[in-house]
């Protein structure tokens, strides 16, 4: 049996089996290196794609259940020669050190600038809350995704 | 297609290459006053370090590693300004065994000291050579020459490329580095000292295979490994029926009691690893842990080596009209917590293993592969690929022999094996647990005349390639087992659980004691600053105890007992960026605080000054503001510096307010992120950094900034509350408490 899904806007099919969590497929089957494994259990957002709009924790969730939700990774944002803003602005602002769990800092703001273009410091703060940063670079996250919004505003 | 790209820049960027580096290991606990750069003592050949690249690019060697800390951009920075070549054509080969200069270990921060060194060093020379080889092109002398961009002119116009002259010559630069061109003065530099961007961070913001757990070579399968539910349970019985029984398994090894399953799914291994789990039956074995509630009796209590690390003045009686201070204070044991689980890719191939890592010592752990697998050092290599940020000691090399042992029983066919979020919480090595006591005594004019400190903890430093055994978690598993390495004896000033327990202050008379534990029930190691933290957190939080007992400002207090004009430089910035007013009174909820050390005593000095709002109901201490003023020596890279110097603070916010691995008296309880929460977005404070404008030699930036910051929470608790806080985690139990 294979299953349906669109990632970055192409159709692929999967063999995968049903109940394989959506991290696996998009890691190995797809090759996309942006979401990490990081904990397995939702619990630290290494792993957050969009799936049919919403920050997922991919790890936490089974290709069977994706249906027609169309999924955006990491790489469906900007490639290293057209970057995305919010690639950009990260880079420009130097807010990663390892980098690990930057894909989900990068999927996390892109979700809260979908649904608000004008974050506050607070409101950047609080959609965050969830994704885990060890280096301690987060208030050059805050900083660069006030400057990705001000540079989508244009 | 994604895949085909990403494997054929892994073949070409980590392909296998002849060991052309197979030389002594030599002691890199630090580096000792010597003219010759220390990684340059035992690797003198120029090509070991610079080639000279046909596509006209500078490929350069380190024997360090690209932990997150942006070292590889910093030494390119070095290598661009001393070959006078562009940033963008410096290419840098970090830690490889199979091509690379042995620097042992990437710790301490003493990357840019020992490897910048090197490599400026090496620069130098190879732009001297390149200098003379065009002076004899163009019969001039070399000081008529002017080099730029890789090109050097000759006053006529006449101009040479680098490369160029190497095709002329291909032997030019294949020499023994002599050491004796001189490198440029700071005052000349256009590349060092400014801020660049980090060369790695646009891949690994687009998804670029740049991780060590991104790795695909054709034929991967995938391993998880099933290790026992505690320290000393040994395998009694093995079902493993169901986990042959799942989808995709085609290996389960098992050698004493070190068991993993290899599958050609990932999702298909950690099915066969929860299969395999439920099948072992583990002995009741345990070893006795110590209570996490009561470090401060426990510790002092365990077996010991007593070493006086410091002492003068000691036959000198302390006069009689003195004041008598005394304190004692803990901190628990820590995770490194890196965010992805610990990772490698081995391949065992014709005879010889490969293995991929995020160590931290590519060549200590391949000594120490070599050795488990009874192999030949020079029949292994270690490839240095980043991980995740891994603040010292993690299971990155216990994950590499963990790969290698499944390589080994699927040779031919590479394997992937990655921890889960469990076996890195209770099987990685833990920062050990500390307790320190510090009795003074205080002078009738207010200054110290005595001072006699005790620290006791573990080793922190039980990495592999250490003398006497292995340091490797399944080593110690396998059915003919190997023994761990005993602690070494790290001298001061770098020291292990003693590291900056050595006041930088004058004192006349004092006596430093390290009881350093023999026994370590909890699997003990490297976490950022070894023990500086811990006596940091303890002499700086006695400094403001004295200050008050004497009456005096916590500032003007420790500028009385400074002379070193720069540490007396970067209080008094802290002090000035963040407004401190000597005498200011806390209101029983804000206050501030203030702390200082110099790192190892020979690195980064840092001072900084905290805010803290102290919520007397929930106990939770807020902290809105950190400011810091540290000095580096000559900045290579000031952002990055920021940027390093940044991290250590929250990072240190996080151990101060939040963080203690939780065990029962038998088994780790911390096994996922909800046993060991860490700062969030949601607690980090503004970040102020002053870096001082200093021409001395650079200094790393990597971990000074963590020590003085736990200290001036404290104070700056005490500062609000008129109560002191002596334990870490300052966690609202311990709060409430104090103020009850």
């Amino acid at each position: 049996m294979s299953l349906r899904i669109t990632v970055n806007g192409e159709p692929h099919r999967m063999d995968a089996a049903p109940d394989t969590p959506l991290l696996y497929v998009l890691r190995n089957d797809l090759a996309l290196n942006g979401p990490k494994f990081g904990c397995g259990l939702g619990q630290c957002g290494a792993c957050a794609a969009i799936v049919g709009g919403r920050l997922t924790r991919t790890c936490s969730v089974a290709l069977r259940d994706i249906g027609e939700d169309e999924v955006v990774t990491l790489e469906g944002l900007g490639t290293i020669d057209k970057l995305h803003p919010l690639q950009q602005a990260l880079i420009d602002a130097q807010a990663a050190q390892c980098g690990y769990c930057t894909n989900g800092m990068i999927m996390a703001a892109k979700a809260l600038l979908d649904r608000n273009r004008d974050p506050s410091e607070a409101e950047i703060k609080d959609a965050l809350v969830d994704q885990l940063c060890r280096c301690g670079v987060h208030n050059r996250v805050v900083r660069a995704i006030r400057r990705a919004a001000a540079e989508l505003a244009k | 297609m994604t895949e085909a790209v990403s494997r054929r820049r892994f073949a070409q960027s980590l392909g296998i290459v002849v060991a052309t580096f197979v030389l002594p290991l030599a002691p890199a606990y630090g580096q000792a006053a010597d003219a010759l750069p220390f990684s340059l003592r035992s690797h003198r050949r120029l090509e070991g370090w610079i080639r000279l690249e046909p596509d006209e690019t500078v490929t350069v060697f380190t024997g360090k590693a690209e932990l997150g800390q942006g070292i590889l951009t910093a030494l390119a920075q070095i290598a661009a300004e001393e070959l006078d070549v562009g940033l963008e054509k410096i290419r840098m080969v970090s830690a490889d065994t199979s091509r690379g200069p042995d620097e042992q270990y990437t710790f301490g921060s003493q990357s840019v000291e020992q490897s910048g060194s090197a490599i400026r060093a090496a620069s130098a020379e190879a732009r001297g050579t390149l200098l003379a080889a065009a002076a004899r092109r163009f019969g001039v002398r070399t000081d008529d020459l002017q080099t730029a961009n890789g090109a050097i002119a000759a006053p006529d116009g006449r101009r040479a490329t680098f490369w160029e002259l190497v095709q002329a010559d291909p032997d030019l630069l294949k020499k023994d580095i002599a050491a004796t061109a001189a490198p440029k003065k700071p005052g000349g530099y256009s590349v060092v000292g400014k801020s660049v961007n980090r060369t790695d961070l646009p891949g690994k913001l687009t998804g670029a295979p740049s991780f060590v757990q991104d790795m695909r070579l054709p034929g991967m399968v995938f391993a998880r490994v099933v290790r026992p539910p505690r320290y000393g349970a040994k395998l009694i019985s093995l079902d493993e029926a169901a986990a042959r029984s799942v989808p995709g398994v085609i290996a389960i090894v098992r050698d004493g009691n070190f068991l993993a399953v290899a599958a050609q799914r990932e999702e298909q291994a950690i099915a066969g690893r929860n299969a395999l789990a439920s099948g072992a039956r583990w002995s009741n074995d345990s070893i006795p842990l110590p209570d996490i509630a009561a470090l401060r009796d426990e510790l002092p209590r365990l077996r010991a080596e007593t070493i006086v690390v410091a002492a003068n003045r000691q036959s000198e009686a302390v006069a009689d009209n003195v004041k008598k201070v005394r304190a004692a204070y803990t901190r628990s044991y820590l995770s490194h917590a890196s965010i992805g689980p610990s990772c490698a890719v081995a391949w065992s191939k014709d005879g010889r293993m490969t293995v991929w890592s995020h160590t931290q010592g590519a060549f200590p752990l391949r000594g120490d592969l070599a050795k488990v697998l009874g192999m030949n050092t020079g029949q292994v290599d270690v490839v240095h690929v980043p991980g995740a940020g891994c603040f010292g000691h993690n299971g990155a090399d216990d994950a590499a022999l963990d790969a290698a042992l499944v390589a080994r029983a699927l040779a031919g066919t590479p394997v992937k094996l990655q921890w889960m979020r469990d076996d890195e919480f209770a099987w990685a090595p833990f920062g050990p647990g500390m307790v320190m006591a510090v009795e003074a005594a205080l002078a009738s004019d207010g200054t110290i005349a005595d001072w006699s400190y005790d620290v006791w903890s573990n080793s922190h430093a039980m990495r592999p390639g250490q003398a006497g055994g292995v340091n490797l978690l399944a080593a110690w598993d396998l059915g003919a087992p190997f023994v761990k390495s005993p602690a070494p004896h790290i001298p001061q000033p770098f020291g292990d659980g003693d590291r900056n327990a050595v006041p930088t202050y004058e004192l006349p008379r004092k006596e430093i004691r390290n009881h350093l534990l023999l026994d370590a029930p909890v699997r003990n190691g490297s976490f950022r600053t070894l023990g500086a933290h811990g006596n940091v957190f303890a002499i700086e939080s006695f400094m403001d105890e004295l200050a008050d007992v004497a009456g005096r400002d916590p500032l003007s207090f420790r500028l009385s007992h400074l002379k070193d004009p720069r540490a007396r430089a970067v209080l008094q910035a802290a002090a000035d960026k963040a407004g401190w007013k000597p005498g200011a009174k806390g209101d029983g909820r804000h206050g501030q605080g203030i702390a200082y050390s110099r790192y190892k005593s020979i690195g980064m000095y840092a001072a900084v000054v905290v805010d803290v709002e102290v919520d007397r109901n929930s106990g939770v201490i807020k902290v809105p503001r950190v400011v810091m003023a540290a000095d580096i020596g000559l900045v290579v890279n000031p952002d990055g510096a920021k940027n390093q110097i940044e991290g250590g603070i929250l990072q240190a916010l996080s151990i101060t307010l939040m963080e203690q691995v939780l065990f029962d008296r038998t088994e780790i309880t911390t096994r996922d992120w909800s046993g060991y929460p860490i700062l969030t977005f949601a607690e980090v404070p503004s970040v102020e950094v002053v870096l001082m404008d200093r021409s001395e030699p650079s200094l790393g930036a990597g971990e000074g900034s963590l020590p003085p910051t736990s200290a001036a929470v404290a104070n700056a608790f005490a500062h609000a509350t008129g109560r002191r806080l002596r334990e870490l985690p300052m966690t609202p139990e311990r709060v409430k408490a104090s103020l009850s």
